[in-house]
């Protein structure tokens, strides 16, 4: 059963989001290692009411998407998060307007 | 006179009786407005209240259980599982566990209107989300964007203060015009407040101005349940379902209507204790798995 959260934004330029998938998801923490903003921790997730360790965007920069990520924004493919992720369970969408 | 202050409440089911052998759980939902509990008794609601949060999570989490159980006999050693969800739900001190509110949202929407309930917005405080869930009420997908107040329930307080118009009819009244008005252009509370002044002293009434606002802040809310993928049936929870010119305004947007709002002055079923009610329903099953075990 798939599980996938999105966090980010959008204004005049266009939609930005952080997608995690948390059934691919094995909270290895790579991403979270790579991440030069510190935007990602590890949290447990109730899933069918067991605990499962995974990835998420951390409480405090839940509301500061726009600018924890841009840094890494122009690359959004290729952001640190993403290459490190063996599981393909973290991407980026960009669309702009 | 203090035009945002939003009336807090409790209710009982006084005709429900609980025993000590019933499995009585607790929900606790601090969020950044407002604190919710909500108490069941093997699985039914049997009493909440709702209260403002204050500056201290701690207090508003044992003050809104507190409400919860006036004049219920209960006692918090009564419960045989407490959950803290919200904002806040780490500040709960008397929960056995934290759960995240996507995920007691869904569960207490699937409870309050059923299973066919697919798409959940929950227009909190300080943040809007957008659920997406399965016929069991558990989280497929789930999105929350932006960084401010904007379209919540916070900055609907603030222009309820703007305008000098009471919160509770701040939906009604932004109804009241007879075309509507383009959407304001900052959804930025800050500055919509600012727009929403120059639109007054250009002779704009209070009733367009607050619908340009809550126009504006109804295309924003519909464009993320667009984004999650709308699927019927839509329900909205939070505070601001009980907003009827959000309401009415989102579904023009999108298309689609929601379901009604159960008439919590009656069957006590309120869309703004939503993730309390999910919450406390996890309680149950938690503790169900531990006797199991």
């Amino acid at each position: 059963m798939v599980i996938i959260t999105h966090y980010g934004y959008s204004d005049g330029s266009g939609e930005y989001y952080i997608v995690i998938d948390a059934d691919k998801c094995i909270g290895c923490a790579k991403c979270i290692v790579q991440c030069p903003q510190s935007t990602l921790e590890l949290i447990d997730m109730l899933i069918d009411l067991e605990d499962k360790t995974v990835a998420a965007v951390t409480e405090q920069q839940r509301k500061n998407i726009k600018y924890a990520c841009s840094p890494c924004k122009p690359e959004s493919g290729n952001a640190p998060c993403v290459m490190a992720c063996e599981q393909k369970a973290i991407w980026c969408v960009w669309n702009p307007r | 006179m203090e035009y945002w202050r939003w009336q807090e409440y409790h209710r009982i089911f006084s005709e429900k009786k609980w025993k000590n052998k019933d499995i009585i759980t607790a929900g606790v939902d601090v969020g950044s407005v407002g604190s919710k509990a909500a108490i069941l008794i093997d699985g039914e609601v049997y009493s909440w209240g709702v209260m403002r949060t204050g500056s201290n999570s701690p207090d508003s989490a044992k003050k809104a259980l507190d409400w919860a159980m006036e004049g219920t006999g209960l006692r918090v050693n009564d419960f045989k599982y407490i959950v803290g969800t919200g904002y806040g739900r780490v500040n709960v001190p008397m929960a056995n566990k934290a759960i995240t509110e996507i995920a007691c949202h869904a569960k207490g929407a699937n409870y309050i209107w059923g299973p066919s309930v697919r798409t959940v917005l929950d227009v909190g405080g300080q943040d809007i989300k957008a659920i997406h869930c399965d016929e069991t009420g558990r989280v497929t997908s789930f999105l929350m964007n932006d960084k401010c107040a904007a379209g919540t329930g916070r900055g609907m307080e603030v222009f309820a203060d703007l305008l000098k118009i009471p919160i509770e009819k701040i939906g009604e009244v932004s109804l009241n015009v007879e075309e509507e008005p383009p959407p304001v252009s900052c959804t930025c509370v800050a500055f919509a407040k600012t727009e929403a002044m120059g639109l007054l002293r250009k002779g704009w009434s209070k009733e367009k101005v607050l619908a340009a606002y809550t126009h504006a802040m109804a295309i924003r809310m519909g464009n993320l349940v667009k984004r999650v993928g709308l699927e019927k049936e839509f329900v909205i929870t939070g505070g601001q379902s009980k907003n009827i010119g959000i309401v009415s305004r989102i579904e023009t947007a999108l298309g689609v209507k929601c379901l009604p709002m159960p008439d919590w002055r009656d069957n006590g079923l309120d869309p703004m204790i939503a993730g309390a009610i999910g919450a406390a329903l996890f309680g149950k099953a938690l503790y169900e798995k531990a006797q199991k075990s």
